[in-house]
């Protein structure tokens, strides 16, 4: 069992390294888990997931966020992606002219040993067994990553290319953005499918409907760049009736 | 003339500086950057002169009038200024005095590798050419810095009557068939270094398809230089009689020296009526090589010329083949791809001189600066009032790596007359720090990500290209992008 430790972290915007949007916020994941992050918007949630990838608009002031007890801070984003962690995009970029097939391939083959060619017969049965599972057509590798692709387009990509690399935590930003409910459906299915075992989620949501369909163990609140609040899945409900506000009455009233 | 010990001697402070003005750091340009020690028997010295051209004439024991047509080059190249009022100054700093002209160790080409010396015969084992030439070509000539060490075509293409030599043996053995082209599609006074080319040509290949055979396997040749301070002059003429076809590839490559060499090559491509040539270049000259070359084809009645030209490395590269289109309903099409890295200029682009009615031309260009790299597209399309029915397709797409990086596009487009279509679209994008991020995500380092990138941009074009070019342009752009992170 692998863990995802983040330990009083703080982050803010390279840019602006004196102002943090991310304030000490302290969170175990273990794979076989679904924790969520919930909250309203400009609360931190995105920065929290693009700042554990390691982006570079991104620094982290203090904290430390530990992959087995090992830090991974002074890892460059593509070190971090092979040591096991996906960030599922919530607005993924398109590369013009390369096929799903070939940047798939090219990742699988990153994460083999130096000298060790890919065997490519091994790997497109490995993908198609992962599009079957997904339900995704065959052609839909032979276009070019995320180009012109609709809304669930894109996110039924992510889930693929996290299907394919096995991550031991995927941290999913705002996955249901976009969605209509069909393509909602499609993709949490396609989460539900690879969730649990061997893999650690992370779900960053603004709504509470994604949780109608992948279930998380814990729920956590996040306001003003902490979390504030933790429970199961009851919790996600009760911020469903009561709104985000009924969490900042909480917490004024807390520190008042 | 100087034996070739004297003239290896250190070159001076000015190459030297010039060296230092354009520095070019990190670019893996391993697969071509080793050279071997060889004996030349022949060596014309440096600089230029008429008893130079004496010389490589007398050495090729040629005809009179190619001496006279060598002489008068001669004396067009000096009356020529350098084209550096629309181009680049760096022009200047090309010392014709240091330039080594002639370079070999004989003139007659091997017909096996085994004839061929061990010292020449390794370069090209090391760049794979026999085992090419064994899979999957028609015929292969090997020049090494003036002349072809090694010239062969397979047996059953000899048979159809194709004739594939050097401009040497061609204009002395069947000068009924290339005289009446050479120098036409390109005259000597077509700019100062087709002039320079002329008086000093060597090497290249003379090709002779003859009426309605099609060659099925490409014809391949391979531009080596091996000597320091060397200018390779090789000069290409290409005839696919009546309804021919035939597919010509090249490949050049050079050794990366301290001081600059000088690559002018003319190419002159002759398209009779319902002939079809495709002529594919991929050439991968040292960061210090000066690549100034041109091509010209001349398209006949229903006839077909393409132009594939993939562009990588060189100091400054300055090329635009052209296809004039001469015969009703020719077609001509330049597809090119330029790659300019730190301290490169690739000045390239593309010339469609429409003259006959109901002609089409296609450009489809893209470039990509890395870097402090300068990627330069200029095109030339004509089409006169007098025709009809003209129509021509030009695309140009830049693709920036790095925000220091430049691109210019400088399209001339002249169409007189109502009855033609043209269409010019031109695009430039930027490899974004969010791809990229996006990419290293997945696992890739930055280097594979920009290198994924760059093949992406490629990608539809290298797709028309044979499968042994396309995987090789792939290796290359991915050195390339190697060395332009970190």
């Amino acid at each position: 069992m692998s863990s995802l430790e983040i330990r009083s972290l703080y982050v803010a915007l390279a840019a602006t390294p004196d102002k943090p949007i991310v304030k000490g916020l302290d969170l175990t994941i273990k794979t076989g888990e679904v924790h969520a992050i919930m909250g309203p918007n400009g609360t931190g949630k995105s920065t929290l997931s693009k700042a554990i990838a390691g982006h570079p608009d991104y620094v982290i002031t203090s904290g430390d966020v530990l992959l087995d007890g090992k830090s991974i801070l002074e890892m460059e984003p593509d070190e971090r992606a092979r040591a096991g962690l996906f960030l599922a995009f919530q607005y993924p970029s398109e590369i013009p002219g390369v096929s799903i097939a070939n940047f798939l391939r090219a990742a699988v083959q990153a994460r083999l040993a130096e000298g060790e060619e890919l065997d490519a017969t091994a790997y497109y049965k490995r993908l198609y067994s992962k599009m079957d599972l997904l339900k995704i057509d065959r052609k839909f590798t032979s276009r070019s990553v995320n180009e012109g692709f609709s809304g669930g387009e894109k996110k039924r990509c992510e889930i693929l290319q996290m299907a394919m690399l096995e991550p031991k935590f995927s941290l999913m930003d705002e996955t249901d953005s976009g969605l209509d409910i069909d393509a909602l459906r499609i993709v949490a299915e396609g989460v539900n499918t690879l969730k649990g075992g061997e893999l650690g989620v992370l779900l960053i949501t603004h709504y509470q409907r994604l949780l109608n369909y992948i279930v998380p163990d814990f729920v956590h609140v996040m306001y003003d760049g902490r979390i504030v609040k933790s429970g199961d899945k009851s919790l996600a409900l009760e911020l469903e009736a009561k709104g985000y506000d009924w969490v900042k009455t909480e917490l004024a009233a807390a520190t008042a | 003339m100087k034996p070739p010990s004297e003239i290896l001697a250190a070159p001076d402070a000015a190459d030297e500086a010039a060296a230092v003005e354009n520095p070019v750091a990190g670019i893996d340009q391993a697969v071509g950057d080793f050279t071997y020690d060889v004996k030349y028997e022949f060596d014309a010295g440096s600089g230029l002169n008429e008893s130079v051209i004496r010389y490589i004439s007398g050495v090729k024991k040629e005809a009179d009038w190619i001496l006279d047509f060598r002489l008068k080059a001669y004396q067009t190249f000096l009356d020529k200024p350098m084209p550096t009022h629309w181009a680049t100054k760096d022009l200047e700093n090309i010392n014709f005095d240091k330039i080594r002209y002639y370079l070999s160790q004989g003139q007659k080409p091997k017909r096996t590798w085994d004839e061929v010396p061990d010292d020449i015969k390794r370069t090209f084992e090391r760049l794979g050419i026999p085992e090419q030439e064994r899979k999957f070509l028609a015929g292969v000539e090997a020049q090494f810095d003036s002349e072809a060490a090694y010239s062969n075509v397979k047996d059953i293409v000899a048979k159809q009557g194709v004739i594939f030599c050097n401009s040497t043996e061609a204009l002395r053995e069947h000068p009924e068939i290339f005289r009446k082209w050479f120098g036409k599609v390109i005259p000597t006074g077509d700019n100062k270094f087709s002039a320079l080319n002329s008086a000093v040509f060597s090497g290249g290949s003379f090709i002779y398809v003859p009426k309605g055979v099609k060659v099925a396997m490409p014809l391949q040749a391979y531009f080596r230089i091996n000597a320091e301070n060397f200018g390779q002059f090789e000069r290409t003429l290409i005839i696919a009689d009546e309804g021919a076809e035939v597919t010509y590839m090249e490949g050049c490559t050079a050794p990366k020296f301290s001081t600059s060499t000088l690559h002018s090559a003319v190419v002159e491509l002759v398209a009779l009526k319902g002939a079809k040539i495709q002529y594919i270049t991929v050439q991968n000259w040292a960061p210090n090589v000066f690549n100034l070359v041109t091509k010209r084809a001349i398209a006949m009645e229903d006839a077909e010329v393409k132009w594939i030209d993939c562009n990588i490395g060189s100091r400054l590269t300055m090329k635009y083949p052209g296809v004039v289109l001469k015969g009703k309903r020719a077609r001509g099409e330049v597809v090119s791809i330029a790659l300019a890295n730190d301290g490169q200029h690739q000045d390239t682009g593309a010339k469609m001189i429409h003259a006959a009615d109901d002609t089409t031309s296609l450009i489809v260009s893209k470039s990509i600066s890395v870097g402090q790299g300068r990627a330069t597209y200029r095109g030339v399309v004509h089409i006169p009032k007098h025709l009809k029915g003209c129509k021509n397709n030009t695309e140009c797409d830049a693709l920036l790596i790095n925000t220091n990086s430049r691109t210019d596009t400088y399209p001339a487009i002249v169409v007189r007359g109502d009855s033609h279509a043209v269409q010019h679209e031109a695009s430039v994008s930027k490899v974004s720090e969010d791809m990229i991020f996006y990419m290293q995500q997945r696992g890739l380092t930055e280097a594979q990500a920009m290198s994924l990138a760059v093949n992406g941009f490629v990608n539809d074009l290298v797709r028309q290209f044979p499968m042994e070019y396309s995987v090789e342009l792939k290796r290359l752009i991915d050195l390339e992008m190697e060395g332009s992170v970190g």
